[in-house]
């Protein structure tokens, strides 16, 4: 009798190699995972990297509940300035410093303050505005640093987005197609067991995936010259987990079902909030807090504001360790849900 | 002969259905045993429960002797009746990938030539015909060399070339001295390759034994078929079965049932006298066709 380690291997390593070969020979949906969204990140780099955008964005730190109007400061009644309170100061100056936020305005100590960034015109305006309100001076503090463009900013969501529905629905409708045309009850009457055949495909996909992007990224930085101040293991890193995780996420929907409408319907209500609430083509600082909260609960938020405090502001292993925990976490749930929910036949 | 498989007692019990009412039977090594019934008697709920996919609600199987460990399925091998395979594979990766799934392997070049794969060897598995298909689905079901090998309604659909050739192969197998249970609607089938026979209806075994068994113990007649029309102008309705055109008279002297015919002025152009055969034994059992 073999070592059951090894041939747990080997079952494993030909499900994987298997269903890698479906994949890559059926063109359509390969050309579909790669041609999107190199046609997405284009056309969003086309719509966004002209002139920015016209609102003005002020962060104010107050205390939590504060109610943000004229009474507070008569800066705080301009129109056509989104003002949106911020708890902590050091990451609202950093968002100056990035030109995420034109101005932070600071009503927590006696005198106040406020920060412009000197390279940002739009905060010189703001500055123009602020002196006209009238009101209790701020002293004024400054910061610098060059603008992220909104291209930047918008592709590690895009191309984040593009993973999740990749994983989502690359796994969920193959697994329901398998158990529907009876194949997995196939699989069922050989020794391959649930879990290896499970790992198999969310390997194969993983790879498939993690490839695939790579290149998608490679042509993006090329074509609209992205920012990456980070590390690129960095990156792999969390993308992998983040994929990993989505993919498990994927395998829990597809546990039971043999309905291919069920199983989209399902993926869609999944899909949609996180397409919505993490933060893809808007930043969600300014949302309300709940909704912040309820974000952090999704891989792809995790995913997102990772790879975007990697590639605009250069952050270490240590500073994106929280992300990594939360997806790892994640992927052992899901995964361990989906192989304990996972029935082979319809029915 | 030794018994390889043993059915004790097995109950299959659904919330509104009792598809198996407790069925008992051995399955001798190197044979072939047939179960037959019509659809929804409870033939693959009987032969899931005999692989290890279905577990009894009471009863039990035995492999060996020994109820059916963890390493049961890497010993026994099982043709669906109908199983889809990952797309865009050809037959020869299909069978790698099926044949890594297990720690003993048939050589592939045997496999191959034993089910005669080689000339749709590298075509894509879905563009393959019924017959072709069907005999990479009996290679797949080989891979692992098994000693009990499961065929559920392996010739359906199949035009009578192809089932052929397919029990063609299954005589090789059985030659080869592995221990087959099937599952047809065929009769034929059933004749020609099966050792022993279990008929079942409504979840209950109605008659068992082999197939020569079966019938002699049955049968005493012979059965003379002609059309209705001829037979009518015997007067007594009661003396044939009409079955659409045709009628049939059993009888155990042909000889006497030829002359009642003559005199009564029949035309024996198209008549036609067989033995009774595992289809009428059928009909006789449980009242309806087989394929019904």
């Amino acid at each position: 009798m073999s070592n059951p380690i090894s041939a747990s291997w080997r079952r494993l390593r030909a499900a994987a190699w298997a269903r890698s070969l479906e994949f890559m020979r059926d063109r359509s949906a390969v050309s579909w995972n790669v041609i999107f969204p190199v046609f997405l990140v284009l056309g969003l780099g086309y719509v966004f990297s002209g002139p920015g955008q016209p609102l003005f964005k002020v962060a104010v730190l107050a205390p939590a509940g504060t109610v943000l109007d004229s009474r507070l400061h008569p800066m705080l009644g301009t129109s056509q300035v989104q003002f949106y309170l911020e708890p902590e100061r050091e990451a609202a100056i950093h968002k100056v410093q990035l030109q995420r936020i034109d101005m932070l305005i600071d009503l927590t100590s006696a005198d106040g303050r406020y920060w412009i960034n000197t390279q940002s015109p739009r905060g010189k305006v703001l500055e123009q505005l602020l002196r006209g309100a009238g009101g209790p001076p701020l002293a004024r503090q400054v910061t610098s640093g060059a603008e992220t463009r909104y291209v930047d900013w918008v592709t590690p969501g895009v191309l984040g987005m593009n993973i999740m529905f990749a994983c989502l629905f690359g796994i969920g409708y193959v697994i329901v197609r398998y158990r529907k045309s009876g194949y997995l009850k196939r699989l069922n009457a050989t020794p391959l067991r649930a879990f290896e055949f499970l790992l198999a495909q969310l390997v194969s996909r993983l790879v498939l995936i993690v490839v695939i992007n790579s290149a998608v990224f490679t042509a993006c930085r090329l074509l609209l010259h992205l920012r990456m101040e980070g590390s690129y293991w960095n990156l792999l890193l969390l993308v992998v987990l983040a994929i990993f995780s989505m993919i498990a996420m994927g395998l829990v929907v597809s546990a039971r079902i043999s309905s291919e409408e069920l199983a989209g319907g399902i993926l869609n209500v999944i899909a949609t909030p996180m397409m919505v609430l993490c933060g893809v083509f808007f930043s969600i600082d300014g949302a309300p807090r709940l909704l912040q909260l309820t974000a952090q609960l999704f891989p792809l938020t995790h995913l997102i504001e990772g790879a975007r405090a990697i590639m605009l502001d250069g952050a270490t292993l240590a500073q994106i360790a929280p992300h990594l925990l939360a997806l790892a976490a994640m992927s052992v749930i899901y995964l361990v849900l989906g192989a304990m929910l996972f029935k082979w036949r319809q029915g | 002969m030794a018994t390889v498989l043993e059915a004790r007692d097995l109950i299959k019990q659904y919330p509104r259905v009792c598809a198996v009412g407790g069925v008992s039977f051995r399955v001798e090594e190197g044979s072939c045993f047939g179960l037959l019934g019509p659809n929804g008697a409870g033939k693959s709920t009987t032969i899931e429960m005999l692989e290890g996919l279905l577990s009894p609600s009471s009863g039990q199987v035995l492999f060996r002797g020994a109820p059916l460990g963890s390493h049961y399925r890497e010993r026994v091998g099982i043709q669906f009746q109908s199983t889809s395979l990952q797309e865009h594979l050809t037959t020869r990766e299909n069978l790698q990938f099926f044949s890594a799934l297990y720690p003993r392997r048939r050589p592939l070049p045997e496999l191959i030539a034993l089910c005669r794969l080689e000339e749709f060897l590298n075509r894509d598995a879905s563009k393959l015909s019924g017959g072709q298909r069907q005999r990479l689905l009996l290679a797949i079901a080989l891979v692992n060399d098994p000693e009990v090998l499961f065929l559920d309604e392996p010739t359906t659909g199949l035009d009578p070339q192809a089932r052929r050739n397919f029990w063609d192969l299954v005589q090789g197998a059985k030659a080869q001295g592995k221990t087959i249970v099937l599952t047809t609607h065929y009769m034929e089938e059933a004749h020609l390759l099966c050792d022993a026979l279990m008929i079942i209806d409504h979840g209950k075994i109605i008659a068992s034994g082999s197939p020569t068994a079966l019938l002699a113990g049955h049968f005493d007649e012979a059965v003379l078929e002609l059309p209705a029309a001829e037979a009518r102008k015997l007067g007594d309705s009661s003396a044939y079965k009409e079955k659409g055109e045709i009628a049939e008279l059993h009888t155990q002297d042909v000889n006497a049932a030829i002359a009642r015919l003559l005199q009564a002025g029949a035309s024996l152009a198209r008549l036609r006298i067989r033995q009774p055969t595992l289809e009428d034994l059928f009909l006789d059992l449980t009242g309806q066709e087989l394929r019904a």
